[in-house]
């Protein structure tokens, strides 16, 4: 059974009309369905705008969706109340792109780790300091080092000290939105040997974020692209990669740069006329699937 | 040889802290034929812009440019009073940022940017330049150039604004174009236009491109010759196939392992540790603290060149090079010592 089932999930933002402008709105997501095996890894990839932050954080109803279904454990996510929906973030954590603004600068790292501990009121004031440190050393950090300010370490370890803070409640899923976008190509690799070593420990799910598609194609298994707020291909991520359906995705998949000098390079430039934008999802191949 | 278009022979470049200088560009040397693209490696905090900006002469206190020369077009820019380079940034070297939001000033329309490029090196009049910038903008393949070039910077897509301000760079037909990062901030379809963009403009009108970036796909797609640098250092510099093909120095091997690829799922070749901030480097060679084939000279001075022919040179004792023989930052005690032992050591054999 799927661990996270998103069905038709639209958000949409108004603008409010102003003294020369009527009101409009805005699909940042638009009917966007998937599923989520649990221990799968499953990119949502696209340009900036497409919308796959969004529909990241309305998962998580840090953002709240204009409608659709959101199914975590069999449970409809959009129908908990505060107190319900609060329990079950315990269980679905979110690690974001930039270290260097999502940790309190004038928090140790220690309690910016143990906070979601206390905040559920998870055991004991020296259970939690020990906890703590298990996670320092979970996510390859000195716990020696919890008494310091974020100011104090890199950009790669600071992505530790926030993946060990989600960590901290036993999650099942990690929504990872562009976790290693931020940080330098060569401590990008230690970050994500690292995701990839805590998903085999620990039995995580991943939901990972990215515009960076040769990321995408070393660590997903199944791959969803959006284009201007829909899901326009989504499959097994080699079947995808390897005979791309949709224009939106060849022209995407040919705009990668190829690290290999004597690489022939053969452009798609996509024609936005050459297919229609409301066209549904139909299989393309076996698991495979293109709104053609 | 004959002269190239740009030298630069032995720049160091740092800032003033606390009454004390700390290099963050040192001792770097490379150079630059008309038509040909050099582009300069490196992670943040390499010194790949600080570079840059000492070609520019756009290097302002606490920064400073300690030693070494420029020579572009067989004179020295280096110490060149400000009216005399005035003349020369710009008209003859431009420079597109990084970030098309903040390099463009946004109470101006875009023409009227270009146009002051242009009136500025008295390169229109009043009358012509408006048509000239519309030209350029056609050139830069922007859509309805007539129209667009009444626009602001916030009523274009960052697509449109790098392309601007490419524009504003080619505007007095510069023979040396820097481009720092160009498509960074960019997503990778419009990054692919662009990066088409400079390789074109590049053929058709001549210019030799400085490109700075830290991603080794663009690397591969645009280069003729790659300089890799490391903590302020050239450590690695060859022409593009044999760079990929063949890497010799550790941090490079490191570099292009480190790019996702081979089997899904596989571990990257990651780095350890991060890149050191200048001012705190490691004694000796600074990757040595994160090298995986480190021995024992690495540790204690800078290691030398060692020029493989074919435009191959490499800083990396694997490959048998004497000490550095600069004399950079100099004056401290253990450095007799430190080139006693590369020298003792030298003879281990190249692997």
């Amino acid at each position: 059974m799927a661990l996270l089932d998103v069905r038709n999930l639209v958000k949409e933002f108004t603008r409010k009309q102003g003294l020369f402008r009527a009101a409009s709105g805005v699909r940042a997501v638009d009917d966007v369905t998937f599923s989520i095996d649990a221990g799968e890894t499953f990119g949502l990839v696209g340009e900036s705008g497409s919308g796959k932050t969004t529909t990241g954080r309305c998962i998580l109803r840090l953002i709240e969706p204009s409608s659709g279904e959101v199914e975590f454990k069999g449970e409809n996510v959009l129908g908990f109340d505060r107190t319900r929906m609060r329990l079950a973030r315990r269980d679905m954590q979110i690690v974001f792109q930039d270290p260097y603004s999502s940790l309190n600068p004038r928090m140790r790292a220690g309690d910016i780790v143990e906070e979601p501990l206390v905040i559920h009121r998870v055991g004991t004031r020296p259970e939690r300091k020990a906890r703590v440190a298990e996670l320092f050393e979970l996510v390859g950090l000195d716990p020696d080092h919890r008494t310091r300010y974020p100011h104090q370490f890199s950009g790669g370890q600071r992505q530790r000290i926030g993946l060990a803070r989600a960590l901290a409640l036993h999650p099942s899923l990690i929504i990872a939105d562009e976790p290693v976008s931020a940080l330098d190509v060569s401590v990008q690799a230690q970050v994500v040997n690292l995701l990839m070593d805590l998903q085999q420990r620990l039995s995580l799910t991943y939901l990972f974020i990215a515009h960076d598609l040769r990321l995408v194609r070393h660590i997903c298994e199944r791959v969803a692209v959006m284009y201007r707020g829909r899901i326009v291909e989504m499959g097994v991520t080699e079947a995808l990669f390897e005979s791309p359906a949709h224009p939106y995705t060849k022209a995407l998949l040919s705009a990668i740069p190829v690290p290999d000098p004597g690489a022939s390079r053969q452009r798609v430039v996509l024609d936005p006329g050459s297919f229609d934008r409301s066209a549904a999802l139909r299989e393309v191949g076996s698991g495979h699937w293109a709104a053609i | 040889m004959s002269e190239p278009l740009l030298r630069v022979e032995h720049l160091t470049t740092g800032f003033e802290m606390g009454g004390r200088f700390v290099p963050a560009v040192i001792d770097v040397s490379f150079h630059l034929a008309k038509g040909e693209t050099l582009c300069l490696v490196g992670e943040s905090g390499s010194g790949k812009s600080l570079t840059a900006f000492s070609i520019m002469g756009l290097v302002d206190p606490p920064g400073r440019i300690e030693r070494g020369q420029v020579v572009f077009k067989g004179r020295d820019l280096i110490g060149l009073p400000e009216r005399e380079l005035q003349r020369v940034r710009g008209a003859e070297i431009a420079l597109v940022f990084q970030e098309p939001m903040t390099a463009l000033n946004p109470v101006f329309t875009i023409g009227s940017q270009i146009e002051e490029t242009l009136r500025v090196h008295g390169r229109a009049t009043r009358r012509d330049a408006r048509a000239r910038a519309i030209e350029l903008l056609d050139a830069v393949r922007v859509p309805e150039p007539d129209k667009r070039v009444r626009d602001y910077p916030h009523q274009l897509s960052g697509g449109l604004r790098q392309r601007a301000l490419i524009a504003m760079a080619l505007a007095c037909s510069p023979d040396l174009l820097i481009a720092d990062e160009p498509t960074t901030a960019l997503d990778v379809t419009i990054q692919a236009q662009i990066l088409e963009l400079l390789a074109d403009l590049q053929q058709r009108l001549g210019l030799a491109l400085l490109l700075i970036t830290h991603d080794l796909g663009v690397v591969a797609q645009m280069a003729d010759r790659v300089a890799v640098m490391y903590a302020g250092r050239i450590v690695e510099e060859s022409p593009v196939a044999t760079l990929f093909d063949d890497p010799k120095h550790p941090y490079t091997r490191g570099l292009l392992g480190s790019i996702p690829g081979g089997a899904p799922g596989s571990r990257l070749v990651a780095i350890p540790g991060t890149v050191p901030a200048p001012g705190a480097l490691p004694p000796g060679c600074c990757f040595t603290p994160r090298c995986p084939s480190r021995f024992e000279p690495c540790p204690t001075a800078h290691p030398g060149i060692t020029d493989f022919g074919g435009g191959r040179t490499v800083k990396c004792y694997l490959h048998g090079p004497a000490v550095e023989d600069d004399g950079e930052d100099g004056g401290n005690g253990s450095r007799n010592g430190a080139t006693e032992l590369a020298k003792k050591t030298k003879s281990v054999p190249g692997r």
